[in-house]
């Protein structure tokens, strides 16, 4: 049943401004690409001038001797709409964003018009933290394992990324809000009631998340270590921080439902993974 | 109760009883020295105790405190009697009254609500100023009464400016007539002060205070059976119960209710008595020898709830006190029900020895109070703050000053206020906290392979936000281990470091290990090993001298008892590591708390490095061990079998199979370049070591052995673990070694 989604990433698309980290965002670009032996769509929201048509084809000249492989688009406009209407106009199937870094170099962030588009995107986005040069091995993928209709997609979409660059262990975790095991913990009785409870629900999860493992197919998991884990804490935050912890390379999340209740909730997870790139992020869509 | 917590309960009965008997011994002279500083009626002291030992320990949520009248309250009570019926002592008394029993519903309020931990979000210094600020107010106060100068009154700095006048005026002829009052609170005060350095069995039976009152009594009834001379104390300055003390109760005066003063002193007696009886409880719950978690927001309610009850029997408020609690777990006191013999006992002692308590002089029950003032305003403490830093001193001094110049409220407004304005000016930034005030910044989560809770903390963690961590760190068992790392967090500030302290203590005291990881690298501002700690910019980390954390002061012991040596400085460069394949494709940035031993070349340190050439900075650090092997033997790595390894498979190394050993072949993925050289040196005792211990990631340069745990630091007790088990091996390879030569 999930033939259709191999090879997801069909035409990728990204958005570059002339700044110092155009070469970084395009070499970025045109690896994700030739990973994933996709198109690449290069928008540039602005001028037209010899010089910078120049310097791009430069940059791209190296991925591929075939024309029609790279397509520079350059359109006039609000960034935001542009890339937008682009990506749908072209079905774009992903759209890649750099992050800028911040004065003391430590940390990265997403500016304003990166962080409207993905909340906005129809097709996946992928953030990259901290674009390179040169090719940085991905080796731990860490995947949201929500219970939420998306995820059974995300975690298939999760190790097929994983096959495609190489990545040797995929961790799935659990976030597991405190309302839901719903004990305060004042006195040894308490302590116990609450750990009863966790444990439980640790296992209710380990079995879901379990189920979701037995239907993707099995030469997606060759080669691949997999783990789970469940981390108790606020939803869409914790994900973030365990990635850091764990010095993961990818964090591959869930959009965003429509549905208005989620949306509000989801809204708010997104945001924080937003506000701090833990590692580069990948939002199924 | 179920029938073995009913059998015990009744054979720790006689304890209990006798530990309450003698807690009352102590809370009769306290309970009507503290109404008398507050100056109620000396009855109101005891009939809070009575009420707060009946109430709380029925429905209380500790074991092993004592309930009643607080220290910490009299100064806000003597200002309240004194000022709220501008002078009129018996209606500013009944107005009081009203107040304590309106505290006593916030408190229940905040019982009910789950506020208890209300104190965390309170700077320690602060909390330090102020009950510094309480004990100069009483001790201010109660310094005259001591000296018979009972009717001297002010604010606390024209009390303290006016104790040369009152010691001076005791030689003059005017007033004569006080000099023996005064040599009893002076005598009192003695015995106060020297009683704890008499190491007396008998002696110590009894308390301190008692003992003064058991003297000044007994005095006065020498004075009355075997002199001529008239007790040469006037009446007004002895004690005065009222003969009866259950009708004739006083009522409350609610009038002033919707009163701004009268509000004020409501939040203020909330205030003081949820933190005092807060800061008792966790004080306590460290003394209790069965390590029981009290339920300090059933506590809080049942505090209020007795409160209200006292209040409307004209009763001070009742709060949580550390001094009797100790003395109950020190009788051995067990459980609740000591708190209650402890109230019967007073309800006994009133009714047999009403006439003997009319004969305490008040001198005498300054002097406890001059003393409990000294102890709560302690220079040492004054001390201690300033060894941790400039800092720290700068909020306790704050919160002192504007306490005692203005009230408690605005004291502890500006203790806070100190603490965020000392912190951004550490920090050199107030967007670094307001960015980042509200946002989560706490992980946890419980390792499956190895049952270890692990906790990150991101971003700032100080008063500000640690309820987030205490909420976390209060869901881990403290039997199990658990490893709070500070890696990701820039600035960590006193009140967290004390607080993590405290969970170290009790983790230790039911044998599981709380290791705090990650702070060694921040730059410290004293030499005091909770310092305030502040990541440093990369590159002014290295060769910064800072001192010791808990973890390396742990390692230094690790090295005194192995009688090896500990160095914690980094070192930048190490040539040698890049003699392990391991290291070959990593970037070593420094090599630091290390411990050797030169003789043999046993040495086990903290390794920072990153991962590759050009990546981003993914900086990763590790406790790496190696030991020394005295011949060659053959070079080769030892990983667990797992998925990851397949991958080596697919890259063309090959597992070396180990014969009749199938099982070991199954578990561990052997790699070296002489595949025969390997085999004949795993013979059957080294391959049974490695099945029967613990798995590590072992690699083998032909002379040393580099054996490491985990991608992360090892807690102390990880790295006893560690090596335990390279020691072992490293005794069974040369032996080995020995034997074939």
């Amino acid at each position: 049943m999930y033939k259709e989604h191999t090879h997801k990433f069909n035409t990728i698309l990204i958005g570059v401004a002339f700044s110092p980290n155009l070469k970084n965002n395009i070499f970025e670009a045109m690896r994700i690409v030739d990973f994933f032996d996709a198109n690449m769509i290069v928008v540039h929201v602005g001028d037209k001038t010899e010089k910078k048509a120049k310097k791009i084809s430069q940059l791209v000249s190296g991925l591929s001797h075939e024309d029609d492989k790279v397509r520079i688009i350059w359109k006039q406009g609000d960034p935001v709409t542009t890339i937008l209407e682009t990506a749908a106009t072209n079905n774009v199937d992903l759209i890649m964003l750099g992050a800028i870094p911040r004065e003391d170099l430590l940390k990265f962030y997403l500016g304003s018009i990166a962080r409207k588009i993905t909340r906005k995107a129809q097709c996946s986005v992928l953030l990259i933290v901290k674009p390179t040069e040169d090719l940085r091995p991905c080796n731990h993928i860490i995947v949201n394992g929500l219970q939420d209709q998306k995820t059974e997609q995300t975690i298939l979409n999760a190790f097929e990324v994983a096959q495609n660059i190489g990545a040797q262990q995929v961790t799935i975790v659990e976030e597991i809000a405190p309302q839901e095991v719903h004990v305060q913990v004042e006195d040894d009785k308490s302590l116990r009631k609450d750990l009863l409870r966790k444990e439980k629900i640790r296992r209710k999860e380990e079995l879901r998340v379990h189920d979701i493992l037995e239907h993707v197919p099995i030469e997606y998991k060759e080669g691949i270590s997999i783990k789970t884990q469940s981390i108790f804490g606020k939803r869409g935050y914790s994900i973030g921080h365990y990635a850091k912890v764990v010095n993961a390379d990818l964090l591959v999340m869930n959009a965003p439902s429509k549905n208005s209740l989620w949306k509000r909730i989801f809204t708010r997870d997104l945001e924080h993974i937003l506000s701090e790139l833990p590692t580069d992020v990948l939002i199924i869509r | 109760m179920g029938d073995t917590n009913r059998k015990e309960f009744i054979s720790t009965l006689p304890k209990n009883i006798f530990a309450g008997f003698v807690v009352s011994l102590i809370a009769l002279p306290l309970g009507l020295g503290l109404a008398l500083a507050s100056e109620a009626p000396p009855i109101s002291g005891i009939i809070a105790a009575i009420v707060g030992g009946t109430i709380v320990a029925l429905i209380g949520g500790s074991k092993v405190t004592i309930t009643g009248p607080g220290n910490g309250l009299v100064v806000v009570l003597l200002g309240a009697i004194t000022t709220l019926a501008n002078g009129d002592l018996q209606q500013g008394f009944l107005l009081t009254l009203a107040a304590i029993i309106c505290a006593g519903i916030l408190m229940i309020l905040i019982g009910l609500l789950r506020f208890g931990h209300l104190s965390d979000f309170f700077p320690s210094s602060a909390i330090q100023g102020m009950l510094a600020a309480i004990g100069i107010g009483i001790f201010a106060k109660q310094f005259h009464v001591m000296l018979a100068h009972h009717t001297v009154a002010g604010d606390t700095l024209s009390l303290i400016t006016q104790i040369p006048f009152s010691v001076f005026s005791l030689f003059s002829s005017d007033y004569q007539h006080l000099t023996f009052a005064a040599l009893i609170g002076v005598g009192s005060l003695l015995i106060m002060v020297f009683y704890g350095k008499i190491r007396n069995k008998y002696l110590q039976l009894i308390p301190a205070p008692m003992w003064i009152v058991v003297l000044t009594v007994g005095l006065s009834y020498y004075y009355e059976f075997f002199t001529t001379k008239t007790y040469p104390i006037a009446p007004e300055l002895l004690v005065k119960v009222p003969e009866k003390i259950f009708s004739g109760l006083p009522t409350p005066d609610f009038s002033m209710l919707l009163d701004a003063k009268f509000i004020g002193v409501v939040l203020t007696i909330t205030l003081i008595s949820s933190i005092e009886s807060l800061l008792s409880i966790k004080a306590v719950d460290k003394l209790d020898p069965e390590k029981r978690r009290s339920n300090v927001n059933r506590d809080l309610f049942a505090l209020g709830l007795a409160s209200v009850v006292s209040g409307f029997l004209g009763g001070l408020n009742v709060v949580t006190v550390i001094a009797r609690s100790s003395v109950n777990v020190n009788n051995g006191g067990t459980n609740r029900s000591a708190n209650f013999f402890h109230a019967l006992f007073l309800v006994l002692f009133l009714v047999l020895f009403q006439g003997q308590l009319n004969r305490i002089p008040l001198t005498a029950l300054a002097a406890i109070l001059v003393f409990t003032g000294y102890k709560l305003a302690a220079p040492a403490n004054l001390i201690k703050v300033s060894k941790i830093g400039t800092e720290q001193l700068v909020i306790f001094g704050a919160t002192v000053i504007a306490t005692i110049t203005t009230n408690l409220i605005t004291g502890i407004l500006v203790g806070i206020i100190t603490a965020i304005l000392v912190h951004i000016v550490l920090n050199k930034s107030i967007a670094f906290f307001t960015r980042n005030l509200f946002k989560p910044n706490v992980l946890m989560y419980k390792e499956i392979s190895t049952g270890t809770y692990l906790v990150s903390v991101k971003n700032f963690s100080s008063f500000l936000n640690f309820n987030k961590l205490r909420h976390n760190l209060d869901t881990i068992p403290e039997n199990s281990d658990a490893i709070i790392d500070f890696q990701l967090c820039d600035f960590v500030d006193f009140t967290v470091q004390e607080n993590l302290h405290n969970y170290q203590e009790s983790f230790q005291r039911k044998k599981g290990s709380f290791e705090i990881t990650g702070l060694d690298i921040h730059g410290t501002a004293s030499s005091h090993p909770m310092a305030v700690r502040k990541l440093l910019s990369f590159s002014r980390k290295i060769g910064t001298d800072t001192n010791l954390t808990k973890r390396q002061e742990d390692l230094k012991q690790i090295a005194i008892d192995f009688d090896w040596k500990y160095d914690p400085t980094k070192k930048e460069n190490n040539p040698e590591l890049q003699d392990f394949v391991f290291f070959r494709t990593k970037e070593i940035h420094y090599q630091y708390n290390t411990i050797f031993d030169a003789p043999s070349g046993f040495k086990i340190s903290d390794i920072m490095f990153s991962e590759g050439e050009f990546i981003t900075r993914k900086v990763i650090k590790i406790t790496c061990l190696f030991v020394p092997i005295i011949t060659s033997i053959p070079k080769f790595k030892l990983n667990k079998e797992d998925l990851l390894t397949v991958l080596y498979k697919f890259a063309g190394y090959h597992d070396i199979a180990i014969e009749g050993h199938p099982d070991f072949s199954k578990r561990f993925f052997l790699l070296g370049e002489d595949p025969r050289e390997i085999q004949h040196f795993f013979t059957d005792e080294l391959v049974l070591f490695f099945e029967s211990n613990p798995y590590y990631r072992i690699e083998s340069t032909g002379k040393t052995l580099l054996i490491m745990h985990k991608e992360r630091l090892a807690s102390v007790k990880e790295i006893k673990e560690l090596l335990d088990y390279g020691k072992r091996l490293g005794d069974i390879i040369n032996t080995k070694i020995l034997v074939q030569n």
